[in-house]
């Protein structure tokens, strides 16, 4: 016991002299968490909040385009930037960059009469099947209108397919109100009231968002329960540039030549290595999550809700940290240069990250992804995590999380032991 | 005459190589005794020291360290020898008291003990004023002694020096030779290997020469030096080895 006490002591030390190691393994973490959870959160101020600014080119003078117009003001996430009617491509799109506009939009000259014509078409078929009045004549009206929608290619898809929903929703409004309009002149032969129009076309039913919880709560999740137990996990896992690279380094130094003569097997070095590295990783925790408590709110950022079962975090967190630790060393293990150890240590985490859910969502990746992320020991992690931060989950909800994690831990140490009693270490 | 290192018919070859590093080598050396080995480079004289050291494992013959068998990776048998090697063995990070404290603990020693060593080879070695600063700071000099003092930490029977002294000052190298033979004289067995032939001949009451793994002289220094007709060490060393390259090839 005194002699990995004391190989502790000397772990310790060499690390909190190693300042730049130190500010790597804190800072970077620290940054990272603050700079992701920003952008995340004023993407959904984005979304959410601030009006996306939207060109509106409109060639035709009726109503129908009028009517658009509003619904799409109503929608609630546009700033409607209104411009001159008869605009070609190249104007539209020059316009857009002087007004700073992402999207425009370009309603075609006979908006209003083909909305119209297709409204007396739809409605003369109803009337029709009901047997109330016989039909005139058979009009194509699928395409008689095209509406252009311009985008700046910086907009991804995902963002764009939602704003050509709420685009689709306002027109489909105008459209029905059209319809509705026709139809109820065709059969009581004057105007729908405006109080009926209202009644019939405003949509009554709201959604009521409710996040999925293990314990009943509502509290909606925010960028920072996001954001913060995932870049945990990659400030854990990326300790691999500083204890593989250690490993490397004290196995090429000399002092590694005492360490393999004295009366001791390496295997106290190795589990010394681990309670240090690992108290490191729990550290990183406790700095991460009080950021998230307590500095997010005085900057205006979403404050860390912490789970309800502190217990459950804690293993959580150990074994997370004890995965993480068991991967750097095995890297550190089998590296034969710093180099390598760094390189390699730092691009597979970064590729682990990636398949296990940290850098993308995990349900948002190919169908092939959604095999290969069991693999990766950060899914599981995230996974725990979430259970707990996301569905407020307790222990006995990420029993099956955890018990891959430390299976993939003892795999991983069993590798490096393997690797040491090649290398004739232990 | 007790033996501190009895070695019989070692045969060693590394995995890569076709031919013996070392072939049917034998050596004895009596306890108490300063023991020099000398040979030009590629002679096996590290290949031995690490054998005899245990950080490489032997293929044939036997090797008896105080009448233990040295049997392969034996790590109880550490303790019987210390090891001060040509390297830097220690972390420079670390203050010359923190890595004492920290390998006196792995070499199996108490606190109390760790405590008490580390004190007297500190004012020993003249490394109390900067016992609490790190050794990365330190000059070439400084560093060889603390390489030292954790080498003889554990008081050992057998002590095993690779190039002790080089790139040191003359008083430096005076003051670890001074030391040795202290040592030496409260009963710890030398077995020195170096190319500063000038110093091992104040230092060693035994010569060993060896060449391609071989043994080809071992004596004291004054009969090796009428057998041969030579008037020094250095002499005697490029009339038995030649005054070709030994390292032109990798």
């Amino acid at each position: 016991m005194f002699k990995l006490w004391a190989a502790i002591l000397k772990d310790v030390k060499i690390l909190v002299r190693d300042k730049i190691g130190l500010t790597f393994m804190f800072a970077m973490p620290i940054f990272l968490v603050l700079v992701i959870t920003s952008l995340q959160s004023s993407t959904f101020e984005l979304v959410n909040e601030n009006k996306v600014p939207l060109l509106v080119c409109n060639k035709d003078t009726g109503a129908a385009s009028r009517q658009l117009i509003q619904a799409l003001e109503k929608v609630g996430m546009f700033n409607l930037l209104a411009t001159t009617q008869n605009l070609n491509g190249q104007q539209v799109s020059d316009t857009m960059h002087k007004q700073n506009a992402l999207m425009a939009l370009v309603i075609p000259v006979s908006f209003s009469t083909k909305i119209a014509a297709k409204a007396k078409d739809v409605s003369e078929k109803a009337l029709n099947d009901f047997g109330v009045k016989e039909k005139e004549g058979d009009q194509n009206t699928d395409s008689l209108y095209n509406i252009l929608f311009y985008y700046h290619p910086v907009l991804q898809a995902s963002y764009r397919q939602s704003i050509q929903g709420a685009i689709r929703s306002s027109l489909q409004l105008v459209e029905s109100k059209q319809i509705l309009q026709t139809l109820y002149f065709a059969l009581n032969e004057k105007k729908l009231p405006e109080s009926l129009e209202n009644k019939i076309i405003n949509n009554q039913i709201t959604i009521q968002e409710i996040p999925v919880s293990k314990d009943g709560s509502k509290t909606i999740p925010n960028a920072t329960q996001h954001n913060i137990p995932a870049w945990t996990i990659f400030a854990m896992f990326f300790i691999v540039t500083s204890l593989g690279s250690n490993l490397v380094k004290e196995k090429l130094s000399g002092s590694f030549i005492r360490l393999k003569i004295l009366p001791t097997n390496y295997l106290v070095a190795l589990v010394s290595k681990q309670i240090t590295y690992m108290a490191v990783c729990l550290i990183q925790v406790l700095v991460i999550f009080s950021i998230g408590i307590w500095l997010f709110p005085l900057i205006g950022l979403p404050a860390l809700n912490i789970p309800n079962d502190i217990f459950a975090l804690i293993i959580v967190s150990v074994i997370c940290a004890w995965c993480a630790v068991s991967y750097a060393q095995c890297i550190g293990v089998f590296a034969q240069t710093q180099e390598q150890a760094n390189g390699f240590g730092a691009v597979s985490v970064v590729l682990l990250a990636a398949i296990g859910g940290i850098l993308v969502p995990s349900f948002a990746m190919p169908h092939s992804f959604q095999f290969l992320l069991k693999f990766s020991p950060m899914y599981w992690c995230l996974e725990s995590y979430y259970s707990l931060f996301l569905e407020r989950g307790g222990l006995h909800d990420v029993l099956k999380n955890i018990l891959p994690l430390f299976i993939m831990a003892i795999v991983l140490q069993i590798i490096t032991l393997l690797r040491l009693k090649k290398k004739n270490l232990i | 005459m007790s033996l501190a290192l009895d070695i019989n018919n070692l045969n060693f070859r590394y995995a890569e190589q076709t031919k013996n590093c070392l072939q049917g080598f034998s050596l004895q050396v009596a306890t108490g005794e300063r023991f020099g080995l000398f040979g030009p480079n590629g002679a096996g004289k590290t290949t031995l020291m690490h054998i005899l050291t245990g950080l490489i494992s032997f293929n044939e013959g036997s090797i008896k360290l105080l009448d233990n068998e040295l049997k392969n990776k034996k790590k109880s048998l550490n303790n019987l020898f210390g090891f001060v090697p040509q390297d830097f063995s220690f972390y420079q990070e670390l203050s010359p008291i923190e890595n004492l404290n920290f390998f006196g603990a792995w070499c199996g020693l108490s606190k109390t003990e760790i405590k008490k060593r580390s004190e007297e080879l500190l004012e020993t070695l003249n490394l109390t004023d900067v016992r609490n600063k790190p050794v990365a700071k330190f000059s070439g000099g400084m560093k060889r002694r603390v390489n030292l003092a954790i080498g003889v930490l554990n008081n050992p029977p057998i002590l095993f020096l690779d190039e002790p002294t080089v790139g040191v000052d003359i008083q430096t190298r005076h003051a670890i030779i001074d030391y040795l033979k202290q040592l030496n004289q409260n009963g710890t067995t030398l077995f020195y290997t170096s190319h500063q032939l000038h110093e091992a001949e104040s230092l060693c009451t035994k010569i060993t020469l060896i060449d391609e793994g071989k043994l080809i002289a071992c004596d004291n220094l004054s009969n090796l030096l009428t057998q041969h007709k030579a008037s020094n060490l250095e002499e005697l060393f490029l009339t038995l080895t030649g005054k070709a390259y030994r390292d032109s090839h990798v």
